[in-house]
């Protein structure tokens, strides 16, 4: 299939592309060769993004050469690139989810017969090929929408194989799959790149990036720094690569951390007993002291969010009863959760968080004025005030109050994100995976965050998927499994990353681990 | 002499920087084919642009005024469009809400029979806004609580609304008498046509309300994002029923302004079809279907295009048949105008264009 099987199947030399006002890209280098994983690294806004879309074909390059298979070429589209043999897949699963995993597969790729689409040759193709992937139990005339977005990704995955690609690009595949998705999608990734696929991988994990990827290229603001072997480069020092300085700020937050922050006979801020929702948490306990950091561990679909909330109102409990500081609370929608002083940001930024098409400034007070009711808009120098504080102290970039908070990197939109619920002045801030998806920097700014909150008497319910993050940030952690919860630790030297691991590997509480149809599908 | 060059560059720098700012508004486009529509009026009779006032009768007469007061109905049923858009939604029941609200007011005048009584007049204008807002108020509830989609409401309520004028006329096209209701849309004050100044009145005040309250901001958070908006404590239940009884009750005064001119409520003419023209106004006005951000100002160049496009079909001739067509035709080409894609393609050229000599120098470098 290729030439030269030594030879790179993609030489990116001297990429540069500007925007208006930005240099987006400056002499960027990049290769990638058959049969490797190689991991593209950088902070939001380092070029990760418009060099993958330089090599899609979506942006056109202002200068420099890209070569493909030993031929340079020049991209006009995304069907240019697709037909060097260049595929991608992103963030958001881009499948039909009402056409069925068959059609997926082979969308454009139909087996055709006298009279027309043979559609029983087609669904064998596709079970063939599926079956090359280690998916062999999916029944390919089910309904995509039927999968997990996991399982869908990995059919996102196997069309791939059957459009031969030579290049696959993996945009941030794992940022909403638990471990067990995770390792799943590892396989099928390994299969391809051990069959002389070349992979472009792109992940905020570290864990991941060093689990899969054999080589990496280090961006940052647009320029080159630097092309490792996985391997020979240790962690720290990629970070440090990564935001060009030392992340000893980072690894010192949680040094302050202490277990005991609440007198043990104060009234709790918030007290919850047997709060819970059919098909969704069972019913738990739980007790919240203003000032401290109480973190939810567990893995996705532990009932971490469901748990979350129904404190906030967002959900509404079944059972159970909550109490703030001592006074029975009914909470029923965000309002009544903002209105008793709970803040909930949420985990799913882009859907249930930014309003994209408003500004930084109407964004921020969104939740303020939200409280006060329309008819009492918020004057506009105290809305000034909010805003002038929330972007100073937050250090929102661009600090463009005017800015459509759509066109922000993640990580500020994240940022604007806590500004909304600190503007309303929360006894109890909920911060549903605050820091995923976002550059490192942004996410010790919203760390340190975070402790000068509890610092200042706020109660903070923290919820991460990294669990050394939990572990790092929290006084009290809430460990949860199938939705449950499960056991509870006061932070202290002893309380680890593997302890926390150990104990969800080794609840059993009579369920057996859910053997769901994708996991059986995939062992 | 140099002073003088420098007021004309002074002057010329700031007419640029508006239509600049003007070409930036997504409205442009309409008030370029409002130009486009008179300059062509204007070739057929060098006169249509003039205004006289009439000494006889005491009011100003010409071609724009005719316009201004056809566009008057459309101004209001559209401003109340533009924000039922906004929230994702869409009010196909303005035609309705129109013949319903002209209905009740004139079977009212012709029950009570009072002539000259401005209080007769007043009753019979609130009796037409509240049928307006009670119609508002059942779509609003049925989108709201019920939650069925505003598609599907409104269009129910479009047939219902012509359903409820029949019913209150007892299937008549009634006709009345009142003076004082005359005046709302006939009269004059200083020469200006009444029911120009009422519909501006409406609209700023609407304009106002809009953007000096928070409304306009909850409006557009729940019209972008509506699970962001809940999850940010905004309550979208009584934003959107606020929303269907403002565009009933504008509509239902629409309908006061179509009867009044004639004094006859036309049971299968008033209002037939004036939410594809409000639509029509909202969409030439650069607010998109999709919801989200909204142009009050908008909304009103759009009525006023829609306006004159009506009043220019009559005035070239083009026969009945054609006008829809005719219509058709320009609406089609502004929204080509307005469409990120051609507009794309406009500013793709001219960056290429820009972009050939700086790439030039480097070429030449680099052999």
């Amino acid at each position: 299939m290729i030439e030269d099987a030594n030879g790179p199947v993609v030489e990116m030399r001297g990429i540069s592309i500007s925007f208006p006002g930005v240099k987006a890209l400056d002499n960027v280098d990049f290769r990638l060769l058959p049969g490797e994983v190689h991991t593209l690294m950088g902070e939001n806004g380092a070029g990760k993004s418009t060099l993958i879309k330089a090599l899609t074909g979506v942006y056109r390059i202002d200068s420099g050469t890209i070569v493909v298979n030993g031929a340079e070429v020049q991209f006009h589209g995304t069907a240019d690139a697709q037909r060097a043999g260049i595929s991608t897949v992103y963030q958001e699963v881009n499948l039909c989810t009402n056409l069925s995993i068959g059609e997926n597969v082979m969308l454009g790729h139909e087996v055709r017969g006298a009279l027309g689409v043979n559609w029983k040759a087609t669904h064998a193709a596709a079970a063939e090929v599926l079956a090359g992937m280690g998916l062999g139990d999916l029944d390919t005339r089910k309904p995509l929408s039927t999968l997990s977005i996991a399982m869908q990704q990995l059919v996102a995955l196997s069309r791939a194989m059957v459009i031969d690609s030579t290049v696959l690009i993996l945009d941030e595949p794992t940022s909403s799959l638990d471990a067990h998705e995770v390792e799943a999608l590892f396989g099928v990734i390994r299969r391809l790149r051990d069959s002389g696929v070349a992979i472009l991988f792109v992940s905020h994990f570290l864990d991941q990036v060093y689990a899969i990827s054999d080589r990496l290229t280090v961006l940052r603001n647009g320029q080159y720094i630097g092309e490792y072997p996985t391997a020979e480069l240790p962690r720290n020092e990629l970070i440090s690569l990564m935001i060009g300085k030392d992340l000893e700020a980072l690894a010192e937050l949680g040094s302050n951390r202490r277990s005991a922050r609440r007198s043990e006979d104060a009234v709790p801020l918030l007290s919850a007993r047997g709060i819970g929702k059919r098909g969704s948490v069972r019913p738990t306990d739980l007790d919240i002291h203003a000032g401290e950091i109480l973190g939810f561990a567990g893995l996705l679909g532990s009932g971490r969010t469901e748990l979350a909330r129904l404190l906030y109102g967002a959900d509404k409990a079944d059972s159970g009863t909550i109490e703030i500081k001592g006074k029975p609370v009914s909470l029923h929608s965000p309002i009544s959760g903002l209105t008793t002083g709970i803040a909930y940001s949420t985990e799913n930024r882009r859907d249930e968080g930014i309003v994209g098409d408003l500004s930084v400034q109407e964004n921020l007070i969104l939740a303020v004025q939200a409280e006060r009711g329309w008819l009492r808009p918020l004057p506009s120098r105290q809305a000034g005030e909010i805003v002038g504080k929330y972007v100073a102290e937050l250090n929102v970039r661009p600090p463009d109050p005017d800015r459509l908070v759509k066109n922000l990197s993640g990580g500020n939109q994240q940022k604007v994100l806590l500004g909304r619920w600190l503007a309303t002045h929360p006894e109890l801030l909920i911060l549903d995976e605050p820091t995923r998806g976002i550059d490192v920097g942004a996410k010790a700014e919203i760390q340190e965050s975070v402790a000068q909150l509890a610092e200042a008497g706020t109660a903070v319910i923290f919820i991460s998927s990294e669990l050394e993050e939990v572990v790092r940030m929290c006084d009290r952690i809430i460990v949860m499994k199938d939705r449950e919860k499960i056991a509870e630790f006061d932070a202290g030297p002893e309380v680890t990353v593997e302890l926390i691991v150990d104990t969800i590997a080794s609840h059993q509480a009579g369920d057996p681990a859910q053997p769901s149809e994708e996991g059986g599908a995939v062992a | 002499m140099s002073l003088i060059v420098g007021i004309v560059a002074f002057v010329g720098f700031l007419v640029a920087g508006i239509v600049y700012k003007l070409y930036r508004s997504q409205w442009f486009w309409g008030i370029v084919a409002i130009i486009l529509l008179l300059s062509a009026n204007l070739i057929k009779d060098p006169g249509y642009l003039s205004i006289t006032y009439s000494e006889a009768t005491g009011r100003l007469v010409g071609n724009l005024v005719d316009i201004l007061r056809w566009s008057a109905p459309i101004m209001l049923i559209a401003v109340g469009m533009v924000l039922v858009i906004a929230t994702r939604g869409i009010d196909l029941s303005v035609g309705s809400s129109m013949v319903a609200g002209g209905a009740a007011a004139m079977q009212f005048l012709s029950v009570v029979k009072t002539p000259d009584s401005v209080s007769g007049a007043a009753i019979a204008v609130l009796l037409a806004i509240l049928t307006g807002a009670a119609i508002g108020a059942i779509n609003g509830l049925l989108v709201t609580y019920v939650g069925l989609q505003p598609f599907i409401t409104t269009l129910v309520m479009m047939m219902a609304g012509r359903g409820i004028a029949k019913v209150i006329t007892g299937g008549q096209n009634t006709a009345a008498d009142s003076a004082p209701f005359k005046w709302l849309v006939n009269g004059t004050v200083l020469g200006f046509p009444v029911v120009i100044l009422i519909a501006l009145a409406i609209v700023t005040a609407l304009a106002l309300f809009v953007r000096r309250t928070a409304f306009g901001l909850v409006v557009e958070s729940v019209g972008i994002n509506p699970s962001a908006s809940w999850m940010a404590g905004i309550r979208p239940n009584g934003i959107l029923l606020t929303v269907y009884i403002l565009s009933g009750v504008l509509a239902a005064i629409g309908g006061v302004f179509a009867v009044g001119s004639v004094m006859v409520v036309d049971i299968s003419g008033t209002g037939y079809q004036s939410e594809l023209d409000a639509i029509l106004a909202v969409v030439v006005g650069g607010t998109s279907l999709a919801g989200g951000k909204f142009s009050i100002r908008g909304a009103v160049v759009g009525a006023l295009l829609i306006a004159t496009l009506d009043k220019t079909v009559l005035f070239l001739g083009i026969s009945g048949a054609a006008t829809p067509a005719f219509k058709a035709v320009v609406i089609v080409l502004l929204c080509l105008l307005q469409s990120q894609r051609v507009r794309n393609l406009f500013t793709q050229r001219r960056a290429a264009a820009t972009a050939d000599p700086a790439a030039a120098p480097k070429a030449s470098v680099a052999a």
